[in-house]
């Protein structure tokens, strides 16, 4: 196993996913001899971990069962512990697309924070290219190092402990995009642009208010950074679920056409018998939005240097 | 070669040499110069009005005439003087807000002034340009919902993918940008041929088409049935590839000028004129069937593609690939039942469609099938800012029209399901109580 190389079976030192069911799951660092309680009994890793293949359905004492997953940085980012405020998957996808990130890109990261995003930059630029992440919390910096030595992805990674609006990235003229995610961003431009190469790179602002998202666009145009653009993007996820319907009774007699030609225009209650034996009723399926959503994490601010 | 963007025609000529991102003004005869960084003229903005009080739409604050302008224009003026004449003639421009002011000027000068920037092909670029330009030839996928589905389905360097695409090859040049030459990539299409017209625009070097495959979607039941092979049917094949081939070509001709014009192909992206020509050179020969100089080399070519037809089927049997990426026309449900099959446990897929109500049933119907885990279907908003000090606000909203994505991660599929697992997976056991008491 590695974060950025996939592999079939689980070995002594992975670190993979169980998947209790439902969005439920937690990450396990696999190890000769220890076991881990789940709500459906124990997990023993020497006999049902090590040796079975990733998306085996594991058995555990009680006789419930889990599912073991092959790590990805999506499904690190759903379950790593927070030492911060992380960046989620949805962020992640338009970052790493709109820094143009491929394999073999050098990027620069400010600040490291939990590394949820770490993990994915890693992950785009691998196997040639590398991340410098500057984090001036000297706790959070050492223990990005040591996950990151846990993950195998150590020798794509560099962690500097240090403050990137004084000192800067600690590289310069050799990255293809920065990304900042801290407090005064525009305290630091200066230093993520001597950090781009010189035949120029792409810059990503994360913020959630749009005091900061000003003053870093003020600063990226007096540094002379082109194509600023601000950007926002929300995910909405939807619940696929049978709805079924009451007709209300006008009075009518129950007329068979009604209900008939309500079912034939779903070809879907073919699969669900039941439409029918309830009357009076019409079942359809419906993509239903959670109750609750995000509505804002942060404002995204791209721009060039050439 | 000319080219015409924007109602402006020019020779690229001149662009060669430059470094990407320079911008360029477009003279009078096609020709393109470099231009530098413009001191703003800001005596200009100096009186300013407070209010629109006073400021009547009467159609005749503009002092110069259409046919001033149009003679301006014909002189063969700079564009930024015909900008200053026009505020010099405006009557209002004084009276108008510092902001009215800047906006003015910003609305003329785009019309007035040709500038052109060149930049170099990205998956950033080439999918903005898309969906801005020719969004029916993509599934209107929209650049973040094609973000979404890059990180969902864990692209990177090493992997073995399955793409099934009709995006006009954009997914497919988006998943190659990721795999950086790394790795595999099996391309699953209908009729005669895969379509990758904007595959080329990103310029790939050679080496990167060295490991990507492509096999006939036709052919996926009999290679899961065993029945497979690649010999019998020389005979039709080869009438559906030759029908293929010119139907590529015919795509590739309407692509190209709307690919060119948009100016983020770079004409010094050799390997972009490298590959229409290796195309051309295909064509022709397929075109000259009677000469039988070429008889022997069309049956080379023949052979050539059966072996990486053979290559391709071989890759898919080992039936462990890392991920499966759809977005096309045709109904997601059957291809993604079939195409599943190909993937290795504990890997994603993710399944784009332009409307919600087909991946309602593809959620549906996974579910019955088993063997997938953590199914979501989503869609994602995006909305554009204006940031400018004092003027800070969103600028459009789009909502629907990115489309809606499936996605999920498999697991080893059990024989003979129990009831047990239908109790757990089903998200909500109450649709299982209800579909199952009246049964």
């Amino acid at each position: 196993m590695s974060f950025v190389e996939y592999g079939d079976t689980i070995k002594d030192g992975d670190t993979a996913i169980v998947f209790l069911g439902h969005e439920s799951m937690f990450p396990v660092k696999v190890q000769h001899g220890t076991v881990t309680q789940t709500k459906y009994g124990v997990i023993r890793h020497s006999t049902n971990l090590i040796g079975k293949k990733y998306g085996s359905k594991v058995t555990c004492s009680k006789g419930g069962w889990v599912f073991i997953l092959h790590p990805t940085p999506e499904l690190w980012t759903m379950n790593l512990p927070h030492r911060t405020q992380i960046l989620y998957s949805t962020d992640i996808s338009i970052i790493t697309m709109m820094l143009e990130l491929k394999p073999g890109s050098i990027v620069c990261e400010s600040g490291t924070g939990s590394g949820s995003l770490s993990h994915a930059l890693i992950r785009t630029v691998a196997p040639t290219g590398h991340l410098y992440t500057v984090e001036f919390h000297q706790q959070r910096a050492e223990k990005a190092r040591q996950e990151f030595r846990e993950h195998g992805v150590e020798h794509l990674v560099t962690v500097t402990n240090q403050d990137v609006c004084k000192n800067g990235f600690g590289v310069s003229n050799i990255a293809d995009a920065v990304f900042l995610d801290i407090p005064s961003p525009w305290e630091a431009i200066g230093h993520a642009k001597s950090a781009l190469k010189a035949e120029g790179g792409r810059i990503c602002s994360f913020s959630p208010c749009i005091e900061q998202v000003q003053r870093t666009c003020l600063a990226m145009e007096e540094y002379g950074f082109t194509e600023i653009n601000t950007l926002e993007i929300l995910l909405r996820v939807y619940n696929v679920r049978t709805i079924s319907l009451q007709i209300p009774d006008l009075g009518k007699a129950a007329e068979d056409n009604s209900s008939s030609g309500f079912d034939s225009s779903n070809p879907s209650q073919q699969s669900s018998p039941c439409a029918n034996l309830q009357q009076g009723t019409v079942q359809f399926k419906s993509g239903v939005p959670l109750r609750e959503v995000v509505g804002h994490t942060g404002y995204l601010t791209f721009a060039t240097k050439s | 070669r000319k080219i015409i963007f924007e109602k402006q025609w020019f020779y690229l000529d001149n662009a060669i040499g430059h470094i990407y991102g320079t911008t360029f003004e477009v003279t009078n005869g096609g020709n393109l110069q470099p231009k530098q960084e413009v001191e703003e003229a800001t005596t200009e903005t100096k009186e300013a009005g407070t209010d629109n009080r006073n400021i009547v739409d009467d159609g005749k604050s503009q002092k110069l005439t259409h046919d001033d302008i149009k003679a301006l224009k014909d002189k063969g003026i700079k564009g930024q003087e015909i900008v200053q004449q026009l505020i010099e003639n405006s009557t209002t421009f004084r009276d108008k807000t510092e902001f009215a002011q800047d906006k003015y000027i910003k609305k003329k000068k785009k019309k007035y002034e040709a500038i052109i920037t060149i930049v170099k092909p990205s998956t950033r670029i080439l999918s903005t340009m898309y969906y801005a330009r020719e969004p029916g030839k993509i599934n209107h996928l929209r650049y973040d919902t094609l973000a979404q589905m890059l990180t969902l389905g864990n692209i990177h360097a090493g992997t073995k993918m399955i793409v099934m695409e009709t995006c006009a090859g954009l997914v497919l040049g988006a998943v190659m940008e990721r795999m950086g030459g790394y790795g595999s990539i099996i391309q699953m299409y209908p009729g005669g041929g895969p379509v990758r017209a904007a595959t080329s625009c990103f310029g790939f070097p050679k080496a990167f088409f060295d490991n990507l495959h492509e096999f006939p979607l036709s052919k996926v039941q009999s290679l899961l049935c065993g029945t497979f092979s690649a010999e019998p049917e020389e005979i039709p094949l080869l009438e559906e590839e030759s029908n293929g081939l010119s139907e590529e070509k015919q795509q590739e001709t309407e692509e190209e000028p709307a690919a060119e014009t948009t100016m983020e192909m770079n004409p010094a992206e050799e390997q972009d004129t490298m590959d229409i020509g290796a195309e051309e050179v295909e064509f022709k020969e397929n075109k000259e069937k009677e000469n039988k100089e070429n008889v022997r080399e069309k049956q080379i070519k023949q052979w050539e593609r059966r072996k990486k037809l053979k290559e391709a089927a071989a890759l898919l049997r080992e039936k462990n690939a890392d991920g499966l990426i759809v977005a096309s026309k045709f109904h997601p449900t059957p291809l993604l039942l079939s195409l599943l099959e190909f993937v290795a446990p504990s890997r994603p897929f993710v399944v784009y469609c332009q409307y919600k109500e087909p991946l309602l049933d593809c959620y549906t119907k996974l579910r019955e099938r088993g063997g997938v885990i953590n199914l979501k279907l989503s869609e994602s908003w995006l909305r554009n800012y204006q940031v400018l000090p004092d003027r800070s606000h969103p600028k459009l909203t789009m909502s629907g029209g990115g489309g809606y994505l499936l996605s999920g991660i498999t697991v080893i599929l059990e024989q003979g399901r129990n009831p047990e697992v239908l109790k757990v997976e089903e998200p909500s056991s109450k649709r299982c109580k209800l579909q199952d008491l009246p049964c």
